[in-house]
């Protein structure tokens, strides 16, 4: 068992009744329904995931709810964040319930909506933030881009700090990005592409770490992938500002060299960087700078990516490689211990959002992933539950399997099986 | 001796492969020169030129050479056809290749569109030029220009001008020089020439004069009038006179240095009218050898697609080259 909160890292037996934790010491001697053994195994809060994106409504032919909780629950996600930027965009507290029953209804996990800054993702007006924080959102994001207008986002930034959620950053200048498609460098010289340069990224970055400073909201970066937004993150916490960060697997796990071939899959906002990104990335990881992992899950059908690259849409599924990567990459390398691996995927996630989840403290709901740490495979898309397969890492090698994943105290994926309720 | 199925740049390619082309184009020159000598070897293979970016010289350049060798050769004639109906790149090379074309000719606004196309067909793919990537057989026949007026590359001073970063045509001649072994110095704006050229093996400068001081061949490139619009130059009257190549300049390189242009070439812009037409301007050339250089692509890939390796035994004169003597005469 693995537990942060706790500080946990030992053999113990878990009881689970009514979907809580009602017992965890070293032997509990009691007639259960169901015995799970573990051994040889991490048992951990259930993994949070903060940056999704379901599709759901309108691109359901990307995914739906229902087959990206799939995707979850196989990845080991016991609770998903989904971003707003769907058709219509997330910006009133009918579209959040909208969500919120469609989950309830068909999820296999727990899924969490985030409603954008401005209403349709314009720029222009504040979306209804007070009315989706009643409704259930867990932060406000402006995904897929980054609001330009600073004195908007400031004021967004005063506002939700009022109902105390989070604003997701996604940062990036597109008057610096141009028609650019890949970082900017030396690879995208070789293949001739147009980069998106580093700047364009770390200029929106500093932007919101003073703007998040004047403010006082809680600010989260999202999927940082440069060496100079590392840096700028980790100034800001040294200088005790609320800022938060995320990185995704794919980006400490591949560089910029991927993208010869100009295999649509390998292209995604921001983009794979330079090995020397990749390295600060690590360090970032292992000195907390870089406090989360998460997937930045973005399915896109086959036709938008089998085309010209520059044609083709930005992102890649994540929710089912995620952990294998993190392990293989990460916890093998000795970036980071198991420990701290959880902590960045399930403890400081629940943090963020202000959730009481993250930790299989006594009372608290059985959302726990169960992981086989040692068990290698090769990552097929065609056995993907997501709808899409859009991922660069179809045929490589990973190390770490989820076995189990509880949700509520039901185990909802078993050994490579749904226990389907639908 | 083409080792891939397709052509889709020239940074993916060997020396010999390249050197093989050349040595071939000088044979298939005498065949234009020569009408009785065209002989139809080509006359079973049917190639489709798919231009879905305008273009003069490269796709009259492909349908002659195609016609010399007694090709069929069709255009799809891309803004009348089903391209404007919204059909994507993937799907009308599927319903190519499905009629039974042998080679398609492709070029296209977005870099890499050549392989996309080539992994999704059986045909062979030659890439006419890919958004800011490669253009490989306008590279092949500026090397070939060369290799006909200096007979070797080793240690050449090759020095090109203008708009760098926007340029397939600068990229592939970087890719190919080196590889026979010449130095290559890019020069123009520093917005439109980026420092990381140096990974591909290309000297950098913002300096005209020294990128040309004793350069054995001047190579100007099309300047793009709407790059003014987008902030990368003040203007075109500054840029004639900072960045454009006239006959001053030119005596900065050596007294045998040829002047090439890739076409089509803004007079009195980046070459000065006066030069253009000068002693030292193989530009005319250059044309005539594009056509040359495409038959003797079009022909060894029709080659490779029949599994004949030994290609050379159809001309003795050209068996006569040992691989070594070859190296010798190119690559010094």
């Amino acid at each position: 068992m693995l537990d942060p909160i706790q500080k946990i890292n030992g053999i113990k037996d878990i009881l689970v009744e009514d979907g809580i934790i009602k017992e965890v010491k070293e032997k509990i001697k009691v007639k259960a329904d169901e015995v799970i053994d573990a051994r040889g195994l991490w048992v951990t809060p259930g993994l949070i995931d903060v940056h999704v994106h379901l599709r759901e409504p309108g691109y359901e032919y990307k995914e739906t709810i229902k087959t990206g909780s799939r995707a979850a629950a196989k990845g080991g996600f016991t609770t998903i964040c989904c971003m707003p930027n769907t058709n219509p965009v997330i910006d009133n507290e009918i579209l959040v319930e909208y969500v919120k029953m469609k989950a309830e209804k068909e999820a296999l996990v727990n899924v969490l909506p985030i409603g954008s800054i401005t209403k349709g993702q314009k720029g222009e007006e504040l979306s209804n933030i007070g009315k989706m924080a009643e409704a259930g959102i867990c932060a406000i994001s402006e995904d897929g881009k980054s609001v330009m207008n600073a004195g908007l986002l400031k004021k967004a930034m005063k506002y939700a700090s009022m109902f105390n959620i989070p604003v997701f950053s996604h940062c990036e200048d597109p008057t610096l990005v141009g028609g650019g498609v890949m970082n900017a460098g030396e690879m995208a010289e070789r293949v001739g592409m147009k980069g998106i340069s580093s700047d364009s990224e770390e200029v929106i970055v500093a932007r919101d770490i003073i703007l998040g400073r004047s403010t006082g909201v809680k600010l989260h970066i999202c999927h940082i992938s440069t060496k100079g937004s590392v840096q700028l993150v980790r100034e800001a916490k040294l200088r005790g500002e609320k800022v938060s960060a995320e990185v995704c697997p794919h980006h400490f796990s591949l560089t910029d060299e991927a993208v010869e071939g100009y295999d649509a899959n390998t292209k995604m906002n921001p983009p794979l960087r330079s090995a020397e990104d990749v390295e600060s990335l690590k360090k970032g990881l292992k000195d907390n700078t870089i406090e989360i992992i998460a997937t930045d899950h973005a399915p896109h059908h086959i036709d938008e990516k089998n085309c010209e690259y520059d044609r083709a849409a930005f992102g890649i599924v994540g929710l089912e490689t995620a952990l294998s990567l993190s392990i293989t990459h990460l916890v093998e390398e000795n970036i980071l211990t198991p420990m701290q691996l959880i902590e960045k995927m399930s403890t400081n996630p629940a943090r963020l959002l202000g959730i009481d989840k993250g930790t299989l403290r006594i009372g608290k709901i059985a959302d726990i992933t169960i992981i086989d740490p040692n068990e290698e495979y090769e990552v097929n898309v065609n056995d993907f539950e997501s709808k899409s397969k859009n991922s660069p890492f179809h045929g490589v090698k990973v190390k770490g399997k989820v076995k189990y994943t509880i949700v509520g105290g039901e185990i909802v994926f078993k050994n490579g099986e749904f226990i389907d309720k639908y | 001796m083409i080792t891939n199925k397709d052509i889709l740049g020239i940074r993916n390619m060997n020396s010999d492969e390249i050197l093989q082309i050349l040595e071939t184009a000088e044979i298939m020159k005498k065949r234009i020169e020569n009408k009785e000598q065209r002989e139809k070897i080509l006359k079973d293979f049917s190639i489709v030129t798919l231009f879905y970016e305008n273009s003069t010289r490269t796709k009259m350049s492909f349908t002659l050479a195609a016609k010399y060798l007694g090709a069929n050769i069709v255009d799809l004639g891309v803004s009348t056809s089903s391209v404007n109906k919204g059909e994507s790149l993937v799907d009308t090379g599927v319903t190519l290749d499905q009629m039974g074309t042998d080679i398609m000719i492709i070029r296209h606004s977005m870099s890499g569109a050549a392989n996309v196309l080539a992994r999704n067909v059986n045909a062979s793919v030659i890439n006419a030029g890919d958004g800011v990537n490669e253009h490989p057989t306008q590279a092949l026949l500026d090397l070939f220009t060369i290799y006909e007026k200096k007979k070797n590359f080793k240690d050449l001073k090759v020095v090109i001008i203008g708009d760098i970063t926007h340029s397939r045509v600068a990229r592939s001649n970087i890719f190919g020089l080196k590889k026979l072994g010449a130095n290559v110095v890019v020069a123009g704006p520093s917005t439109l020439i980026s420092k990381n050229m140096e990974c591909i093996g290309a000297k950098v400068t913002t300096d005209i004069k020294e990128a040309i001081y004793k350069a054995d061949v001047v190579m100007g490139l099309r300047i793009q009038l709407e790059r003014q619009k987008g902030g990368l130059f003040p203007d075109i009257r500054e840029y004639r006179q900072m960045f454009g190549i006239n006959k001053e300049l030119m005596k900065y390189a050596k007294e045998d240095a040829i002047l090439m242009h890739p076409g089509p070439v803004n007079r009195g812009i980046e070459l000065s009218t006066e030069i253009i037409d000068g002693d030292q301007s193989v530009i005319n050339e250059q044309v005539k050898n594009g056509v040359a250089v495409r038959m003797a692509l079009l022909y060894l890939l029709s080659e490779r697609r029949k599994g004949n390796e030994d290609i050379n035994s159809k001309w003795k004169n050209v068996r006569s080259y040992t691989k070594d003597k070859w190296n010798k005469r190119y690559i010094g």
